[in-house]
């Protein structure tokens, strides 16, 4: 039987996956050929999408972007051997952008049918928890710990320290929560991975909780996420009735299970306590720390929060062994981080790739400059709360700390690219009126200081700024720094500070300043 | 087009009562009253609290903090528009300029003759094909303007 691939990734839905899918079914039909479709995840090459592949004798061969209209001129051109089209890419894994990556998070993403187990198998799938199962609970949070992986989510924190905490804290009940609560613009890794490889996501929660001796799994996830939560319940449920989760994990005796809680558009839930908060049911208001959640987190009890791309590490940590992840990177940031290149670039999408790339080869020779085809202007790194990146830090490699040194951050790994009409002023604005919104509101220079930030830029755009204006923006941005409890008042700073450090002729000043610290 | 329930205090129980015994049931409680009947009605917010041995105002809270939740009901479509910063970088303000000037109302709010909800959104995760809309529950990229005018009246239909 003839198999073509058809990705069912929201981002491939939302320019036409489904209604090409049922286009090749009716074609078919029409010609009296059987074949059958098989939708996976996205390979993550938006450009391309919807991108069908068709397995032939010399491996996959892709084709895209498909239109519902080209459907019956592909199997003119006989493309379920491979044949010849305009829309002919060749072999997907030989695409540059695909070519230059190293996939180990997201191997199987867009290559699987994220509902079989069977093919999860086949890929390399639970070969992590084999390898956990067999080892001692202290010796997988070593094994975690000597990868290097550090906390997806931006914040860094390494990822074994983390789980040793949990797992040396006392308690009857202790939690996994993943934080797939992925509200960064420009990030949506954690959207395809939950979309295209799901049991990777719950192999990683399994080993976690046998490591930390937690019985219980949360993932905290979107509710602008449908397919996403869909594919991740159904992959749960799966799993279950194949014995993996449950009171007996694969044979284990151990018990761990697992289920997945939908936010409610509340930006702030992504940051942790806040997100513990709306797990309890309450109103996502951030918690002061300490206690720390690995002490006291989900309902008091000893709690672990990953992020979903660290969850999503794992599996490949755990199989391969730590050193095959340390072995990449640069510095303290080890392993590989799934960038997603996003906004007005020409090839968008997720590059996995060992840290050390630098900021311009992403931008330039990856994305290929705008999509308008216009000059970049600036490149918003790590969402939101991200720092805008001028072409003079172009040579910032990726990587945690190099990011920090030029007052940024890499936060979640989205990059979105501006060509050069954009007004940073108004960017700035925006950095605080998102702030302004997403506001949990328990303390005051995050709940007042962003409403004031807006009323300033709002008069700079008006009338252009002064330098009264410069130094009222760089106080306020210090005191949101240094006096909010969470990165959401804490980071906001940074896209509005970078904005009027590289780009001051936008606010109607000229060059001076440094960036607030 | 989704189609809601009429507000029913018994079938609001019966929704309560699949929950109510998971740990931190409040926002599974709010996602399938506001799934059946579209929105969070205020009738429903005291049969929530005494479910779940909470005051009335801790409810509310919950109800008003969160963005999803709605206290009244939509317009017969609901059209979110992202307006984060990939779909910003594409040209998404001036499509929600089009979408306000077109339904002759603004960002947030309903057509008076309550055919359709216009909503801003913070990200669908579509960044690599930006503009993002969701009309509904479906899914758009790569908005533009041409596809905008489409998009309004099908949903203006």
């Amino acid at each position: 039987m003839i198999r073509v691939h058809v990705p069912c990734d929201a981002g491939a839905l939302a320019v036409g996956a489904d209604k090409v899918a049922a286009v090749i079914t009716r074609e078919a039909q029409a010609r009296g050929i059987e074949l059958t479709i098989v939708r996976t995840g996205s390979r993550g090459l938006y450009w391309l999408e919807p991108m069908v592949e068709v397995a032939t004798a010399e491996g996959r061969i892709a084709y895209g972007p498909v239109a519902a209209d080209d459907v019956a001129g592909l199997f003119d051109a006989g493309f379920l051997d491979g044949g010849g089209h305009r829309l002919r890419l060749g072999r997907p894994e030989r695409i540059p952008f695909l070519a230059m990556q190293t996939r180990l998070t997201f191997a199987r993403c867009g290559v699987v049918d994220p509902r079989s187990l069977d093919d999860y198998r086949a890929h390399g799938g639970w070969r992590g928890l084999e390898t956990a199962i067999s080892l001692d609970p202290a010796t997988v949070v070593e094994a975690v710990t000597a990868s290097g992986l550090r906390g997806r989510g931006g914040a860094g924190f390494p990822t074994g320290i983390k789980w040793k905490t949990v797992a040396d804290a006392k308690g009857l009940q202790k939690y996994i929560v993943c934080n797939a609560d992925e509200g960064d613009s420009g990030t949506f890794a954690d959207r395809m991975i939950m979309e295209g490889d799901p049991f990777v996501m719950i192999e990683g929660m399994v080993i976690a909780g046998l490591a930390v001796g937690a019985t219980k799994g949360y993932i905290y996830t979107r509710s602008e996420y449908p397919h996403a939560v869909a594919t991740m319940r159904a992959a749960i449920e799966i799993t279950r009735r194949a014995g993996l989760l449950g009171e007996d994990v694969a044979g284990s005796g151990r018990s761990f299970d697992l289920e997945v809680r939908v936010g409610a558009g509340a930006y702030v839930c992504g940051e942790e306590t806040a997100l513990l908060e709306s797990l309890e049911g309450k109103r996502g208001i951030v918690r002061a720390k300490p206690p720390l959640p690995a002490h006291k987190g989900l309902f008091d009890a000893p709690t672990v929060i990953n992020n979903a791309l660290s969850v999503a590490a794992i599996p490949f940590i755990l199989a391969e062994g730590p050193k095959a992840y340390a072995d990449f990177g640069m510095g303290r940031s080890r392993g590989t981080m799934p960038i997603q290149i996003a906004g007005n670039v020409r090839y968008g999408g997720l590059f996995e790739t060992a840290f050390g790339v630098t900021l311009g080869t992403l931008v330039d020779d990856i994305g290929g400059g705008t999509a308008t085809g216009r000059p970049v202007k600036a490149v918003q790194v790590g969402g939101p709360l991200g720092a805008y990146f001028p072409r003079q830090l172009f040579d910032t490699p990726f990587d945690y700390e190099a990011f920090a040194a030029k007052d940024g951050l890499i936060g979640h790994g989205g990059l979105v690219v501006f060509d050069d009409t954009v007004d940073m002023a108004k960017q700035a604005r925006f950095a605080f009126e998102f702030c302004a919104l997403e506001s949990c509101g328990k303390c005051t220079p995050c709940r007042i200081g962003s409403t004031r930030g807006v009323e300033i830029l709002d008069r700079v755009l008006l009338g252009g700024g002064t330098d009264a204006d410069r130094a009222l923006v760089a106080d306020l941005c210090h005191t949101m720094k240094f006096g909010s409890l969470c990165a959401l008042g804490g980071f906001t700073p940074y896209p509005v500070m970078s904005a009027l450090t590289h780009f001051p002729e936008d606010f109607g000043l000229v060059p001076h300043l440094q960036a607030a610290e | 087009m989704p189609i809601h329930e009429t507000w029913n205090p018994e079938r609001a129980a019966e929704l309560i009562a699949e929950h109510v015994h998971e740990p931190g049931p409040l926002l599974p409680i709010l996602h399938a009253v506001q799934e059946t009947f579209g929105h969070v009605p205020a009738d429903a917010v005291p049969l929530i609290a005494e479910a779940l041995n909470l005051s009335r105002a801790e409810v509310h809270g919950v109800v008003t903090f969160y963005h999803d939740f709605r206290s009244e009901p939509a317009g017969r479509r609901v059209l979110k528009l992202c307006r984060s910063e990939a779909c910003q970088s594409m040209g998404a303000e001036a499509l929600a300029k089009q979408a306000e000037a077109r339904l002759a109302t603004r960002l947030g709010s309903t057509t008076p003759d309550g055919r359709v909800t216009l909503e801003p959104i913070y990200c669908l995760g579509l960044c690599a094909c930006a503009p993002a809309a969701m009309l509904d529950g479906e899914l758009i990229g790569r908005l533009d303007a041409g596809r905008l005018d489409t998009l309004l009246a099908e949903a203006q239909s």
